[in-house]
């Protein structure tokens, strides 16, 4: 294999050099417990505290407003479970989206087994959630809105301070699942209205099994994590200290190199995606154009199905991944490509290329040689490319 | 997640394309489910003399209809009959269990081009 790509940054970044190296010492010489009194619980707490700091600094939080967890799926659990519990009294409604990761979805399943009632409201062909959905969703009944900043598999950003506002002005907590979005997106919390936010770390460039919640002053959350008095009662367990250290570093190099990375990103983003589309015929992009993640192109081939495709790029060195239903061991392909509409068939053929901070304009020139041949070698196995040869229609 | 011998049928599949007149075809599964199989025959004195596929589907998919191809080519009708899903993943040195599935396309697809050949045969002989 000559050549490595990793196209495939939304589900997982390395880590940078810069935060391995603050997280080491944590593991070997500052290994101390942060609830302990002692020189070494001390330096440990200090450590902790600076995470803290940093992470709030990142979207305009102050540091009391900021729970580390066990990555991204906590705290969309905590965030919705923690809500939902502790407002029973109020009303038994959560509104929340069809697109959401499955941290979200499957953890508003299980609240509807519990007796709440939950509303998934319908995306348009780009992946937008519209505000006046969520509007007309309201019932007096609702205690929680849910509704993502960006989504990972079609990259679409949400209007976040619009559904922000409104919830704030029917008095309805707003959680957002922001995994994504941080390190890559600029976000206040305050601006925008946000109530709770989930955060990880392995999607910036920091450790894997680390991420955060905020929550702002004076919502009412029941703690997920029963136990000792970390994370000021509401988060027990002895803290991932060297991962909680890592992702205060990469939250803060993530946030001080936003505007110049997302620059880079958008222009090798918009050159991969119309270098595809000028070289191969029926392609559609899926998301929106420009209500989009940086690094992320998502994109359905016709007369193809997705981890075939993956498995041949896989062959040349190039990592992505798709929404098809066989790369996911279930029979239906991905729920976020049927609500956006797709056909079955269409969903099948997707595939998403995520870029990172490593990847090079040579990277996507490698890519945009390799791909149409590909393409091209699947489709003329394909039965449906055969039948639909000559008249070609696009979708 | 695959054997090198799937692998080695995906990224090299025999028996790929069409056959002009066909002496029987069949064509399982729906774009819905995302595997699709179409399987051409060609036969002389109840032996498959040539066969090919095209297949819409995951690398399981595509590597169990070129091995299901080559182990009925030159076969008899009743042994092609024969042929089960279980055989075609163990000639691949196995499947991964969530695509079994797949491979199962491949001997009903093989099936259903049977089935139209000697249907055409019974309409011809009346
Ligand atoms: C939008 C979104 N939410 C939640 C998660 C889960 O995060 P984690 O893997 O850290 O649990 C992910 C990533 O897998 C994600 O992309
Ligand atoms: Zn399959």
């Amino acid at each position: 294999m000559e050549r490595r790509v990793y196209m495939d940054h939304a589900a997982t970044t390395y880590t940078k050099k810069e935060v391995l190296e603050e997280m080491l010492p944590f593991f070997t010489e500052k290994y101390g417990n942060p609830s302990s009194v002692h020189s070494f619980g001390r330096e440990a707490r200090k450590a902790v505290d600076l995470a803290r700091e940093r992470t709030a600094k990142a979207f305009n939080a102050s540091t009391d407003e900021i729970y580390f967890t066990g990555g991204g799926s906590e705290a969309d659990n905590w965030a919705i479970k923690g809500i939902a519990l502790a407002n029973r009294q109020r009303g038994n409604h959560i509104i929340t989206t069809s697109i959401e990761h499955h941290a979200v979805l499957h953890t508003c399943q299980y609240l509807e087994k519990m007796g709440f009632e939950v509303t998934y409201l319908p995306v348009d062909q780009y992946g937008l959630v519209d505000p006046e959905d969520v509007k007309r969703a309201i019932t007096d009944r609702t205690i929680l809105i849910s509704v993502m900043f960006a989504n990972n598999e079609i990259g679409t950003i949400q209007p976040v301070k619009e559904i922000g506002r409104i919830a704030r002005e029917h008095g309805i907590y707003f959680h957002t699942d922001a995994v994504q979005a941080v390190g890559h997106l600029p976000i206040d919390v305050k601006d925008m209205n946000i109530d709770l936010l989930s955060l990880s770390a392995h999607k910036f460039y920091g450790p894997k099994g680390v991420g955060a919640l905020y929550i702002k002053k004076g919502v009412k959350i029941h703690p997920f994590m029963h136990g000792g008095a970390q994370e000021r009662n509401r988060r027990a367990g002895t803290e991932n200290l060297p991962g909680i250290v890592g992702l205060g570093k990469a939250i803060e190099l993530a946030h001080e190199n936003l505007e110049e990375s997302s620059r880079k990103l958008t222009a090798m983003r918009d050159r991969l995606i119309s270098g595809i589309m000028e070289r191969i015929d029926s392609v559609r992009l899926n998301g929106h154009p420009v209500k989009r993640l940086p690094g992320n192109v998502n994109l359905s081939f016709e007369y193809i199905e997705g981890e075939s495709l993956l498995l041949s790029l896989d062959m040349k060195g190039i990592a992505a991944s798709s929404g098809s239903a066989c790369t996911s061991g279930s029979l239906d392909p991905s729920h976020v490509l049927l609500a956006i509409g797709l056909p079955h068939e269409i969903a099948h053929g997707s595939l998403r290329l995520t870029l990172g901070d490593d990847n090079t304009d040579e990277d996507v020139d490698y890519v945009l040689e390799v791909l149409p041949e590909i393409v091209q070698r699947l489709r003329n196995m394909s039965p449906l490319f055969a039948q639909d040869k000559g008249e070609k229609h696009y979708v | 997640m695959y054997s090198e011998k799937v692998m080695d049928h995906f990224m090299n599949p025999r028996n790929v394309g069409e056959i002009e007149n066909p002496d029987g075809v069949g064509q399982v599964g729906n774009a819905k489910c995302g595997d699709i199989m179409k399987i051409y025959l060609k036969i002389k004195d109840n032996v498959i003399v040539d066969i090919k596929f095209k297949t819409f589907g995951c690398g399981a998919a595509i590597a169990t209809s070129s091995m299901a191809t080559e182990l009925v080519k030159g076969k008899t009708i009743d042994e092609a009959l024969a042929l089960t899903n279980k055989a075609v993943a163990d000639a691949l040195d196995g499947l991964p269990p969530i695509k079994m599935h797949c491979s199962v396309l491949a001997e009903e697809a093989i099936k259903a081009a049977i089935e139209d050949y000697k249907s055409k045969q019974l309409a011809s002989s009346k």
